[in-house]
């Protein structure tokens, strides 16, 4: 079979799985998955950022604990944890999807929790006291004044832990998951001689998807770098390097 | 259910641990060391003068750290091989290819990673540190050996250091093209003695240990050799 | 010593230098000043090609600065320059600062340069501070060690590039007293700075620049009495009562 004959045979494959004769697979699950993963984890990451930022020492220190633990550990060990293990103690046998979801929500919700913490701190402590000044409660400052702006400056890593959990859906291929990899795979045990271009493809897929994304946060970051910044801050904005001085010897 | 730790201190259950603990250092180990210089190299690519070799270090990185090392592991053992020569293929074949595939995916990821760590050090060096050294008489290359790199390494340290406990993490992966490391030991205990727990408690602890060995020694740097500023 | 012959100079459409043409004679002082924007940081970037030109020429000693046959780090060495942020390494002691070009550009071993560190950063008053890093030095202390770090390569020519612009009041007149000794030494000399004090002072000329040309020569004594240009009248007047 020639290149274009794999493509035009199963692209529908690697876009959608086995949909409508299965459950929704390929490139549509990968985002499916992403997205969810990502979103889901949005209460536990607020609420464990919350726990890390609090002045009481028996609720920062475990939980900042726990998100140590999450992140120094591989995301595949979780996934086996809760593939392999927890059939076994609920006796239930969870589905793949909700297996490799469930296993994105905790560990997005630790990364998250690191995100919400940096953007919060990120925010200079003036907005704060010029809020109070005016008069404005401790909640209503937080409310009209420093969460808008923490949301605003957290956008970019937001849409960069995306990209970083779109790639890790690839982490279903090990437990069967029919997510794009695995279906890539599927489509070269069928056709047998064109291994190389097909994992190329699926490079090709993957590098649309992410480095699309990546171009969008960077947008984002410098759209609001230009029109956010107050006027005493406005002087730092960063300068284009210059190339003057990078002659030769 | 019970916890039978014995079987993890001895044994044949122990001996496929252990051999997959060994593998995965050893993987780590040999990726970072071929990673780092190609690292350094890619990064003098990108802020070279020349556009070309600019572009072809941007390049390099786009490439690489758009696409999920799980289908980088599946390219360098499918994909890879069928375009070399048979007699290379055939030794290939007869010998470590899976071992050699997850280095070269590993490689090559590690290393789009720390270019732009690397890059990112350099270029938070101010431009007046580069131009006082021009200004001086100093080369391009003088410039950087004497007065910026030295600057660059303190600052450059603790993000390497985060990339190589990625590294340590990600050498999991290798598992999908039948690496025999640690966490496809800690899988093969399970589907053999039906031990998950145990099994991967072993495989959990050991990635926790090396992960805490290396934050420690990152916060050690960064402890006795703090990023001075004027 | 610096000749600037039909210099011009453009960043994309604008026209930074416009045809400057001037000679500086060994050993005079020269200060350039004018209002921001005017192109004398440019100006003085361009003698030791931290900013290249775009057509002209700059004569420094003899050398064609922007001639592709020069040694452009030998022709550098030769110039002394000192910047606004003071730009000291701060990885180095003030005294290593000082003997980093020596050692590794003139080729002198250790105790040598180590010796004319000292002699230099005595000059400037600053030899107890030798062994301190930058970190630990005052605004004024720091330019003071750039500038004995400049003088290390015993240059013919310093340039300054709005030396005290970036202290705190106090500490300026520290260094425009070292500036005023080196003047008095013979050293040819090209400030851009604000300070009106020292440009009565110490210049020999004055050149005034706006919008990228030199609009007015004088000496001191004319600039600040008898400015000709209206541009040149309107600067003092509105560095002379800010307030109206």
């Amino acid at each position: 079979m020639g290149m274009i004959e794999v493509i035009q045979t199963y692209w529908v494959y690697f876009l959608i799985g086995q949909f409508p004769d299965g459950p929704l697979g390929g490139l549509t699950l990968t985002i499916v998955l992403a997205a969810g993963g990502l979103l889901l984890a949005f209460p536990l990451g607020f609420a464990l950022a919350i726990a890390r930022m609090s002045p009481w020492r028996t609720l920062s220190w475990p939980v900042t604990g726990v998100v140590y633990v999450v992140r120094g550990t591989p995301l595949l060990m979780v996934l086996f944890w809760a593939y392999f293990f927890l059939p076994s103690i609920t006796g239930q046998k969870i589905s793949q999807f909700s297996t490799m979801l469930g296993a994105l929500v905790l560990f997005n919700a630790a990364y998250l929790s690191e995100i919400f913490r940096a953007g919060v701190q990120a925010l200079p402590t003036g907005q704060f006291e010029a809020a109070r000044s005016l008069g404005l409660s401790y909640f209503a400052a937080l409310r009209l004044v420093v969460m808008p702006q923490v949301m605003r400056n957290m956008l970019p890593s937001l849409v960069n832990q995306f990209v970083s959990t779109i790639k890790d859906t690839s982490l279903g291929y090990i437990i069967g998951l029919s997510e794009v990899s695995f279906i890539a795979s599927q489509i070269n045990n069928l056709v047998l001689t064109k291994p190389t271009e097909i994992y190329l493809v699926l490079a090709l897929a993957y590098f649309i998807l992410c480095f699309g994304l990546s171009r969008f946060a960077f947008w984002i970051e410098q759209s609001h770098v230009r029109s956010h910044l107050s006027g005493g801050e406005r002087s730092k904005m960063p300068r284009p390097v210059k190339r003057t001085l990078t002659e030769q010897t | 259910m019970s916890f039978n730790l014995d079987l993890l201190l001895a044994g044949t259950y122990h001996d496929w641990l252990i051999q997959g603990l060994r593998l995965s250092l050893g993987m780590a180990g040999i990726t970072l060391l071929l990673a780092l210089p190609l690292a350094v190299m890619v990064a003098m690519f990108r802020l070279s003068p020349v556009r070309a070799l600019q572009w072809l270090g941007a390049m390099f990185v786009e490439s690489i750290r758009n696409v999920p090392l799980l289908a980088h592991m599946l390219f360098w053992y499918f994909g890879a091989p069928e375009l070399l020569p048979d007699g290379i293929k055939r030794w290939l074949y007869a010998g470590n290819i899976e071992v050699l595939s997850a280095i070269a995916a590993l490689t090559l990821y590690t290393a789009a990673y720390m270019a732009e760590d690397i890059r990112s050090g350099i270029r938070s060096i101010s431009n007046g540190q580069f131009e006082a050294g021009r200004s001086l008489g100093f080369s391009f290359l003088a410039t950087m050996r004497l007065i910026i790199l030295p600057q660059a390494l303190r600052v450059t340290i603790p993000p390497l250091v985060s990339q190589t406990l990625n590294l340590w993490k990600n050498t999991s992966i290798a598992t999908v093209i039948g690496v025999g490391e640690l966490m496809y030991q800690a899988a093969k205990v399970e589907s053999t003695a039906f031990r998950s727990a145990e099994a991967f408690a072993f495989a959990t602890i050991c990635y926790l240990s090396v992960s805490l060995i290396l934050t420690g020694l990152g916060l050690l740097y960064r402890h006795r050799f703090p990023v001075r500023t004027a | 010593m610096i000749r600037f012959e039909n210099v011009n100079k453009w960043y994309g459409e604008y026209h930074a230098l416009v045809d400057i043409t001037e000679t500086i004679g060994k050993g005079e002082v020269v200060v350039v000043c004018g209002p921001s924007g005017s192109g004398k940081s440019t100006l003085i970037r361009t003698i030791n090609r931290l900013e290249p030109i775009e057509s002209g020429r700059i004569v420094v000693d003899g050398k064609d600065a922007n001639s592709t046959e020069l040694d452009i780090n030998q022709f550098r060495a030769g110039i002394g320059f000192v910047f606004q942020q003071f730009n000291l390494f701060p990885h180095l002691t003030a005294l290593e600062n000082c003997t980093l070009a020596p050692r590794n550009l003139s080729g002198l071993d250790a105790a040598a340069a180590r010796e004319l560190a000292l002699k230099l950063l005595d000059r400037v008053g600053l030899s107890e501070k030798a062994n301190a890093y930058p970190a630990a030095l005052s605004g004024g202390q720091q330019q003071r060690v750039a500038i004995a770090r400049a003088l290390a390569m015993q240059p013919p020519v310093m340039l300054f590039d709005e030396p005290t612009s970036a202290l705190d009041p106090e500490m300026v007149g520290e260094v425009l007293m070292v500036m005023r000794d080196l003047a008095r030494d013979g050293m040819t000399m090209i400030c851009v700075t604000h300070e009106m004090g020292f440009a009565r002072e110490v210049a020999d000329r004055v050149l005034f620049m706006d919008s990228g040309r030199i609009l007015e020569r004088a000496t001191p004594d004319d600039f600040f009495n008898r400015p000709q240009h209206a541009r040149a009248q309107q600067f003092l007047s509105d560095i002379r009562t800010p307030f109206r």
